[in-house]
């Protein structure tokens, strides 16, 4: 058998339109993961114990919430929202209707990689921003954040190769994507080299977000 | 008027559940332009004493007050402006990683006022200089020795003309090296800048080198305050003879037949002939067991354990006496 015969069943425009569908699904939801996880990390980290503000019920409520969605397994996140992904941008299909329930499940686990990178920060520059007069406002957002740059970013990073295999989840329950090729062609039909191909795209677009995050936080790490 | 004072300051801590006294009943008054040591063991609360006076730290009774100024009654705003009035460095330095050395410096001005002009770079590069860093302005703190970062701290907790500098452990860090250039360069700012200087430390070396006047806290309590040299020559506390343990040298057994002697003496008589002429033209044989020459801040000391023989001891313990050395037999 040559190569030619076993990609028999490869239809490049099928798979351009997939990629481009995961493409824009994974940053779709990464947008929105990143503007909802953030503000919810630095939460976290305030109200935390050793927080600049500790509050003890808050942090708790805040926690648990963030610990109920990331343990949901995302398959089922995505079934249990559909009511919810309907009223907020009327269709539970394709990309659109599966950039909610992606930013539902990587919110909350961005949150938390937000909370821990906060935390890495090393106290005696949170001290000595406040006893230069800092508001807590000022610590987080001039001192804080700007110090954790690597950590967040390293953050993004994994948040967004977590969003690609959640693409891939999503596929199989109506979101499209390459996720949804290797099933509907790949598995359903046996297709093997659909499969592969999908799988080799996948490993790709994960060493690309890999290789980009590690280079911008080479690039900020100033140790 | 004294530039802080702390009137019967206790603080708790709940540590799992449990209320731990850092310290109790402290009543103290430090006065403008000096140089004040708070010297105790780890954990015997001194840096949470400092940290009361600029309110990193409230105390759960007493009152600190900083020129005069209550600080249980300071709202957000007052807190913030007395804090660009209190200048702090640390043991750890906690500068912004992110941030060049002279970032740093100019992150302190940003914080103070919403926009910066000609003056405030100005203003940065000129304590630079004053630092020693001129030519590390735009290094990141990672590419910083020890001592070179503790210096871009000083420079930084000094971008808003506070009137006080407070250290917490600023050399424990540092190697002797570094340590002794940090220690010039804040004994120097408190002589040029006649900026009061409160260090917490817990060598008393470092008390030795620059502070004028010393507490000495144990387990939360001041068991001691007053003049480096009092409680440095005098301790009275367990605590304090503890930490001045170091700095005494181990002296053999006496096999004399006549009590020992500590010879402790100040100033010029230091490098005069005193202790040659104390013993002229007597009948006296003398010997150094131990000694050391050293200076307490910019004065010069010198203290000798000596044995002391002959028919002429009295006489010569007169002429030393009428020198201005003073002596004290011990075992």
């Amino acid at each position: 058998m040559n190569t030619a015969d076993f990609f028999q069943n490869i239809d490049g425009v099928e798979i351009a339109l997939a990629s481009w569908e995961t493409v824009a699904m994974l940053f779709g939801s990464l947008l929105f993961s990143v503007a909802l996880g953030l503000p919810l990390g630095v939460w976290l980290f305030v109200t935390s114990p050793r927080g600049l503000s500790p509050n003890r019920v808050l942090y708790g409520l805040l926690s648990l919430v963030v610990n109920v969605l990331r343990s949901i397994p995302f398959v089922i996140l995505f079934i249990l929202l559909i009511p919810v992904t309907l009223a907020l941008v009327g269709t539970s299909l394709g990309v659109r209707g599966a950039i909610p329930p992606l930013v539902l499940g990587a919110a909350p686990f961005f949150a938390r990689l937000v909370e821990t990178a906060l935390r890495e920060v090393d106290r005696s520059v949170i001290e000595a921003t406040q006893a230069l007069g800092a508001s807590n406002r000022q610590i987080v957002l001039k001192a804080l954040l700007p110090e954790a740059m690597p950590g967040l970013i390293a953050a993004v990073t994994v948040t967004a190769i977590a969003l690609v295999s959640y693409t891939a989840m999503a596929g199989v329950v109506g979101a499209g994507g390459l996720g949804d090729l290797a099933v509907r062609y790949g598995y359903q039909r046996f297709q093997t080299d659909v499969m592969v191909v999908t799988v080799a795209l996948i490993v790709i677009l994960v060493q690309a977000l890999q290789m980009g995050g590690d280079a911008l936080v080479a690039r900020f790490h100033k140790r | 008027m004294s530039a802080i004072s702390f009137d019967h300051v206790g603080k708790q801590f709940n540590a799992s559940g449990r209320a731990q006294a850092a310290l109790s009943d402290v009543t103290l008054d430090i006065v403008p332009g000096e140089v004040f040591g708070i010297v105790g063991a780890s954990g015997s609360g001194k840096s949470t004493l400092v940290r009361l006076i600029n309110r990193l730290e409230r105390p759960t009774s007493g009152r600190v007050r900083v020129g005069g100024q209550d600080l249980a009654g300071l709202n957000a705003r007052q807190l913030s402006d007395l804090r660009h009035k209190l200048g702090m460095i640390f043991q750890q330095f906690g500068l912004l990683s992110s941030k060049t050395a002279r970032q740093n410096v100019l992150f302190a001005l940003q914080l103070a006022k919403p926009r910066l002009d000609v003056a405030d770079h100005a203003r940065v590069d000129d304590l630079l200089a004053r630092v020693g860093l001129s030519d590390h302005a735009h290094k990141y703190p990672a590419q910083l020795s020890g001592g070179q970062k503790q210096r871009v701290a000083i420079a930084r907790a000094l971008a808003n003309s506070p009137d006080i500098l407070l250290c917490d452990e600023p050399t424990s860090a540092l190697d002797p090296e570094a340590t002794q250039g940090v220690l010039d360069l804040l004994a120097e700012l408190n002589r040029d800048l006649k900026l009061t200087v409160v260090l917490v430390t817990h060598e008393m070396d470092v008390v030795r080198r620059i502070c004028d006047r010393v507490a000495v806290l144990d387990h939360g309590r001041l068991v001691e305050a007053g003049p480096v040299s009092q409680v440095l020559f005098r301790p009275q506390s367990e605590a304090a003879k503890a930490l001045i343990a170091p700095l005494i040298p181990n002296i053999p057994p006496s096999a004399g037949a006549q009590p020992r002697l500590r010879l402790t003496y100040f100033g010029d008589i230091v490098t005069s002939d005193a202790l040659s002429a104390a013993t002229q033209g007597l009948d006296v044989r003398f010997s150094i067991v131990a000694g050391q020459v050293s200076a307490l801040k910019d004065t010069p000391y010198g203290q000798l354990v000596v044995e002391l023989e002959g028919p002429g001891r009295a006489a010569a313990l007169e002429r030393l006496a009428a020198r201005g050395v003073s002596v004290e037999t011990i075992a």
